[in-house]
């Protein structure tokens, strides 16, 4: 039965679930790394004795069935509840983010698009006005254009999104603080192995899920891929809870945790590939192949679910889909290659920048006041982004126009091209044409646009609010794409007889399709900020529908990340890894010094002897008092102090449970009694107190290594098993132990970086 | 035997949750198969063609007459020119689901509000109740929480108080301040000392 923290006057048996759960041998604490060796062969454990008792009766081997189903049943759900909240997300933002604009009088909860959808009125040249749809100036003062509509529609949207950011941030503050921030760099280093209580919880899940709205439609330069990750991830604890072969086992729990990563980015990019390739190459640690199948089925799932809740019309699962297949010719690598060393550039730069402000916002007062942060920066974005069209509206809404093709029936600014008026082509192969006014204007507000945007996200990523990145580098890229599609697109038809455009490109043909150039900047740089290379690819391609753009899509990738690993080795993910001193071991950092483990290994010269438990000759207060004075996580146990052969090692948390246990439940245990780690008890004298046997929290085979085994080997030993410590021998005497901790910090040392700042074990 | 109800009951509760999502999305679903006479159409536009100006033409249609001949009425132009006002209009199908946009909204507006209510209610109105209740004395804080005007500072208070009575209504509440400690905890680490999620 369970031992409550009070009384058990015996009420209430049905509300034990309310009480705190008894920390039973074999969890782990917060902020500590898990055993996985021992996950894994609970596991086999586990799996062993289902498999031996299904030969019993019908009834264990319809349960060993269902155990061996439940690992489905779990990604089924998982990909349902994925899809199901990122449609709720989606169709949430559509409406708040016009909510700033106006309002639907007809019925309130349509968005501007929803609410002209079955407008007469619409017109060809004024698309967007239908008389359901009034403005906040229009409501107010009954005026729609002119000076003071203008401005009265300003500091509606103003108020709006100070309003929209001032819920998130207190809503963060007081229910969920694990809600804030991107999420992607706190799930990789739990999959590796790391215990975050509470990051994966319901409430962290519910929150972050109505804030991610609030902040979206604030107008904020942030996307919502990375916190959808993080709810994916959230759905996921949630229903291995419901299992017990998933809640009782860490090692299992990261598989689907590993799986719901996916089903993330499955739904925010409408890419159940990508984002399977997406978790393998970004956010996993170890991804065993039955992962992989697993994986795409959540995803799968979470795409379907998303498509039939449908929030974007027309079964679509982005609000950027395009699908258009106009070819691309062999000149157009060399602005492609450029736009892939623009965003390798801006992905460095942004990498700076951002870790230098979140140093600063960690370290001095500016931390001090995260709500206050979160509303004066979102006063500054919507003060400059309301008068440029490109920014007020959405960042979703901007790349699709940008990705978007102009045809005849475009009425945007940036399709103002000069029509001519005899021409009778259909409407997809429209040739080049020159540009007009608009398009001029276009072009220097997107230069603005650019400018902010690339200076705002900066000080954006990394408040205390939910925020993604994905969706303002792709906007970064896309306008810079953009601007340089058009750039060569009047190049080619002013000056068609220069040599380069003379052989693909004769004037009355359609050569240059600017979006195409948008959708390779938004690559270059999405994989110049992140360094990812394979998922990037699938994911644009996913996206565009089609695999006739792959290869300018994969110059510009292949480019953008060359260029960005010039300058330093981490993406933004693993840079926030290290700017909170997270214990994790990159697999994709290379070891290549010349050090041995006796360099590393602690104790050093200098430093007091190991602290040790001998097998049979130390005391319950000897222990005790050892466990007091000192912080190890756990201590290696040696024959005796003379002569120091390794029997074993003992984890503080099973030591300090099972000798509470004992005290409280066993006969006779008293301080002085002897604890000894054999089968045997040692010999004692006649009346001296009942000893104490704690063999079975004894690990009988931890991982050693000799002193001059390079730390190559080691490094490599840590990753590959994900060992927390290991033990220094030396012709079978101990000599030392190496903590993952002390590795982190050699190679951080190693590395010229400041080894202090690894912070957890 | 405890353990097995326990069990059984936090099953219960997560089971009824997840059962609320799939039923909001069974009801999209059967939306979707009840759909509104207007959440269907065909939209042709078609632009400038000599005299005639640019014009958008809605017609509630299926997907296999959703052309431009059958959409676009009256036709502008006589003869032989439809063919060529024709060939330059885009005629696309789009439906959508006016129950699910507002079964969704009014859903999460009312989450929302569910939240904001709670919010306020534990920053502003708990502790003066709790003030009322228990007197000035009992709410002196810990020495680290001096100035700390954070909601559920007088948390630990309340758990060392009501672990000498064990009903339904004290576990409750037992739990709810466990909770608030755990946020306190989460909040202390994000917001004060800067250690996760910097």
């Amino acid at each position: 039965s369970m031992v409550n923290a009070g009384a058990m006057s015996g009420s209430g048996n049905l509300m034990d679930f309310l009480d705190e759960p008894f920390p039973d041998v074999g969890t782990y604490e917060d902020f500590h790394t898990i055993d996985w060796l021992r996950e894994k062969s609970r596991d086999t454990d586990r799996h062993r004795k289902i498999t031996s008792k299904s030969k019993e009766s019908i009834w264990e081997f319809i349960k060993s069935l269902l155990d061996a189903w439940s690992g489905w049943v779990v990604m089924l759900l998982i990909g349902l509840l994925a899809g199901t909240l990122a449609g709720v997300i989606d169709l949430a933002v559509d409406w708040m983010t016009d909510l700033k604009e106006g309002v639907c009088l007809s019925a309130f909860w349509y968005s501007h698009e929803q609410c002209c959808w079955t407008s007469n009125e619409t017109t060809f040249e004024d698309r967007d006005k239908c008389p359901l749809w009034k403005k906040w100036s229009e409501l107010l003062v009954n005026q729609s254009e002119g000076a003071s509509a203008y401005i009265l529609n300003y500091l509606m949207y103003i108020l709006w999104a100070l309003l929209f950011a001032f819920l998130a941030v207190s809503l963060v503050r007081v229910f969920a603080p694990y809600a804030c921030g991107s999420g992607i760099p706190e799930i990789k280093t739990i999959l590796s192995g790391f215990i975050i209580r509470g990051y994966l919880g319901k409430w962290t899940l519910l929150i972050k899920t109505v804030t991610l709205v609030l902040v979206v439609s604030s107008g904020l330069s942030l996307g919502k891929e990375g916190p959808l990750v993080h709810v994916a991830c959230c759905c996921g604890n949630f229903f291995s809870s419901l299992f017990s072969k998933y809640s009782k086992n860490e090692g299992k729990r990261r598989e689907v945790l590993s799986a719901a990563a996916a089903a993330g980015v499955s739904v925010a990019f409408g890419a159940p590939i990508g984002g399977v390739l997406f978790s393998l190459e970004e956010v996993s640690y170890y991804f065993p192949l039955k992962t992989l199948w697993r994986s795409f089925f959540a995803a799968l799932v979470a795409a379907f679910t998303l498509r039939s809740i449908n929030p974007f019309g027309n079964s679509r699962l982005v609000l950027f889909y395009v699908e258009y297949h106009t070819p691309w010719y062999m000149a157009e690598l060399f602005p492609f290659i450029l736009l892939g060393v623009f965003g390798g550039l801006w992905g460095t730069l942004f990498i700076r920048c951002n870790i230098a402000w979140c140093r600063r916002r960690k370290t001095t007062k500016l931390g001090k006041y995260p709500v206050l942060e979160v509303i004066v920066v979102t006063a500054v974005t919507a003060i400059i982004a309301y008068p440029n069209p490109y920014t007020r509206q959405s960042t979703s809404e901007l790349i699709s126009e940008l990705f978007n093709d102009c045809g005849a029936l475009e009425s945007s600014q940036l399709c103002d091209y000069v029509n001519d008026p005899n021409m009778t082509r259909p409407v997809d192969d429209i040739p080049d044409r020159p540009a007009g006014v608009g398009v001029y204007t276009a072009m220097w507000q997107l230069a603005l646009a650019l400018v902010f945007k690339i200076v705002i996200t900066i000080f954006t990523f990394g408040m205390k609010i939910p925020s993604g990145l994905f969706i303002p580098s792709m906007a970064v890229g896309a306008m810079a794409g953009r601007m340089v599609g058009i750039g060569v697109e009047q190049l080619a038809y002013h000056h068609h007889d220069w040599i380069i455009f003379r052989n693909w490109c004769r004037p009355g043909a359609d050569c240059v399709t600017p979006g195409l150039y948008a959708m390779v900047g938004a690559a270059a740089c999405l994989g110049g900020v992140t360094r990812m290379t394979v998922s990037l690819v699938v994911i644009m391609f996913e996206l565009t529908g089609g695999l006739e753009y792959i290869v300018p899509l994969m110059a510009a990738a292949v480019t953008s990340k060359w260029v960005a690993d010039a300058f330093g080795k981490e993406g933004i993910y693993e840079a926030h890894i290290h700017l909170n001193g997270y214990p994790f071991l990159d697999v994709k950092d290379e070891f290549t010094h010349r050090t041995l483990a006796t360099d590393v290994m602690r104790p050093r010269r200098g430093e007091p002897p190991l602290s040790v438990l001998t097998q049979d000759s130390m005391t319950v207060e000897d222990v005790e008092t050892l466990i007091k004075e000192t912080d190890y996580n756990g201590f290696p146990v040696v024959v005796s102090r003379d002569s120091e052969r390794l029997i074993g090692f003992a984890q503080r948390r099973e030591l300090i449970l099972a000798i509470k246990n004992a005290r409280q439940r066993q006969e006779g245990i008293v301080s002085n009694s002897i604890m000894y780690f054999t089968e045997e008890p040692p010999e004692l004298p006649a009346n001296s107190p009942h000893p104490l046997k704690l063999r079975r929290i004894l690990n009988l085979s931890p991982f050693t290594v000799t002193d001059h085994t390079p730390m190559e080997t080691v490094v490599d030993i840590f990753r590959k098993l994900g060992l927390r410590q290991c033990l220094v021998t030396r012709s079978g005497r101990l000599l030392g132990i190496i903590t993952k901790k002390d590795v982190l910090r050699h190679m951080a040392q190693m590395a010229n970086q400041d080894p202090e700042s690894i912070m957890f074990n | 035997m405890a353990a097995l109800w326990g069990g059984l009951f936090r099953l219960g509760s997560m089971l009824s949750l997840s059962c609320l999502a799939l039923s909001v999305l069974l009801l999209v679903q059967l939306s979707d198969a009840a759909k509104n006479f207007e959440d269907v159409r065909c939209k042709c536009i078609c632009p400038p063609y000599k005299d005639n100006s640019g014009h958008i033409y809605n017609k509630n249609i299926s997907q296999k007459d959703c052309d431009c001949l059958h959409v676009v009425d009256p036709m502008p132009v006589l003869g032989p020119d439809v063919e060529a006002y024709c060939l330059r209009c885009e005629c696309k199908y789009e439906e959508r689901s006016s129950v699910t946009i507002k079964v969704t909204i009014i859903i999460y507006l009312s989450i929302l509000g569910l939240l904001l209510l709670y919010m306020v209610y534990l920053t502003l109105v708990e502790p003066i109740l709790k003030r009322r209740l228990f007197g000035h004395s009992q709410l002196i804080q810990s020495d680290d929480d001096v100035g700390d005007h954070q909601p559920f500072a007088n948390a630990h208070d309340v758990l060392a108080r009501s672990r000498s009575r064990a009903n339904v209504l004290n576990k409750v509440e037992y739990a709810q301040q466990r909770w608030k400690l755990q946020v306190q905890e989460q909040r202390k680490s994000v917001f004060d000392r800067h250690v996760v999620l910097s």
